[in-house]
């Protein structure tokens, strides 16, 4: 579990956090961490020691290491000798994390954004039939696979301008 | 810590066998599509088995007898029917105990309630699939047969009580065969009839008795990191 802060974030976490937010995706380079909503949390245990929490969006995901190291990287930058990444699984996280700006960037990227979760539990994965294609914004779009480039995202097709796209899956 | 390495074996073995299938599935999509799974799997049998220990010490350095994983995942790949027969038998099961599991509050709660969402995934390409290949030519109808019924045998031992594991096995068990009887039912293809379970050797995998094929699986999935310990890439 997330362990709570114990007093309220002090000027530097702030700053510290914004730092680390801004790292960006290492498989989506277009939105950053905190966009992505995989920030949990930084705390300053002692000076010179920060601890970061980091959730990733599926378990297996091969990105999170290269986010721990990115992290370390640019706190150490910032003059922090000691960085510590912490994985954390709960809360889990859902697509409905991600904010609006990391949305419209996915989007723009020519990736298609995931829609509001709807509660579904145990019947069939709620097929989004309304998916617009992030090349010409049709609403006529198919599902090729569930399964795409990245364990995040499903790859559809457009019917209108017949381009593939990606699909970041509601999760 | 027993369900930790049952639940975790489960996962690293099928994820193994999945990972096979790179290079020889029937189309690019479908190759993507078992990596995926694979992928998730390891995920989770990496986050399972650091409960247990050293991952990669129980992983790569563990003998046939120390798996705990059921019988099921260990089955060889065979034609796509059976692959995806034994990808609809296994995350049925495994989408039911992650549910269970996620409810409660003890160790594999926050493991389970990340992993049941990804698990849906996999039972609904399983599903998929099984309506297709049920429903489509006499081959693949005559196919999917054979391989339900060729992995029931394996399908009892799910459903053995896990040490550590909180759950009402006979109704996860009854879950599961109405979920996968509904399936099959729309696929124009019925539960298959015949033991669930063998009298030779199926129900033993959790005690680490192994089927024949599972040997030259872990040889090749730990014989790189037994011959060049540490290596890294």
């Amino acid at each position: 579990m997330v362990t709570p802060a114990p007093h309220a974030p002090t000027a530097l976490e702030e700053e510290l956090r914004r730092l680390a937010g801004a790292v960006p995706d290492p498989e989506l380079p277009m939105v950053s961490l905190a966009e992505l909503g995989v920030l949990r949390g930084l705390r300053v245990l002692a000076p010179g020691r920060v601890e970061v929490e980091l959730t990733p969006t599926y378990t297996g995901c091969p990105a999170v290491e290269t986010m721990a190291a990115d992290i370390e990287r640019v706190l150490h930058d910032r003059g922090v000798p000691e960085v510590e990444v912490r994985t954390v699984l709960a809360p889990p996280w859902t697509t409905d994390a991600i904010s609006a700006e990391g949305r419209r960037k996915l989007a723009e990227s020519g990736i298609a954004p995931p829609a509001p979760r709807r509660a579904a539990a145990g019947g069939p994965v709620p097929v989004e039939l309304t998916v617009r294609c992030p090349h010409c914004g049709s609403t006529e779009t198919t599902l090729l696979s569930r399964f795409s480039s990245t364990a995040c995202k499903a790859l559809r097709r457009c019917e209108t301008c017949r381009e593939p796209f990606d699909h970041f899956k509601e999760l | 810590m027993t369900a930790a390495l049952a639940l975790g074996d489960d996962a690293l073995v099928l994820s193994h066998r999945l990972g096979e299938w790179a290079g020889h599935a029937p189309v690019l999509e479908e190759e993507v599509a078992l990596a995926n799974i694979a992928l998730d799997l390891l995920g989770q049998a990496r986050v399972l088995l650091s409960l247990a220990g050293d991952e990669d010490e129980l992983a790569y350095l563990r003998e046939e007898r120390a798996f705990r994983n059921v019988q099921l995942v260990e089955q060889p790949n065979g034609d796509f029917a059976h692959t995806i027969a034994r990808q609809l038998y296994f995350s049925t099961y495994q989408e039911l105990l992650y549910e269970e599991l996620a409810r409660g509050d003890g160790p594999f709660a926050p493991l389970a309630a990340k992993a049941v969402k990804e698990v849906a995934y996999h039972r609904d390409h399983a599903e998929q699939w099984t309506l297709r290949l049920g429903d489509g030519t006499e081959e693949s109808h005559q196919r999917m047969r054979r391989a339900l019924d060729a992995l029931w045998r394996f399908t009892g031992e799910l459903f053995e009580p896990v040490e550590g594991c909180e759950v009402e096995w006979s109704a996860l068990h009854g879950a599961w065969l109405s979920r996968v009887t509904a399936v099959l039912t729309r696929a124009t293809l019925s539960l298959p009839e015949g033991p669930w379970r063998g009298a030779w050797a199926a129900g033993a995998g959790r005690q680490g008795i192994h089927t024949e094929p599972f040997g030259p699986m872990l040889a090749q999935m730990q014989h790189l990191h037994r011959s060049h310990p540490g290596a890294a890439w």
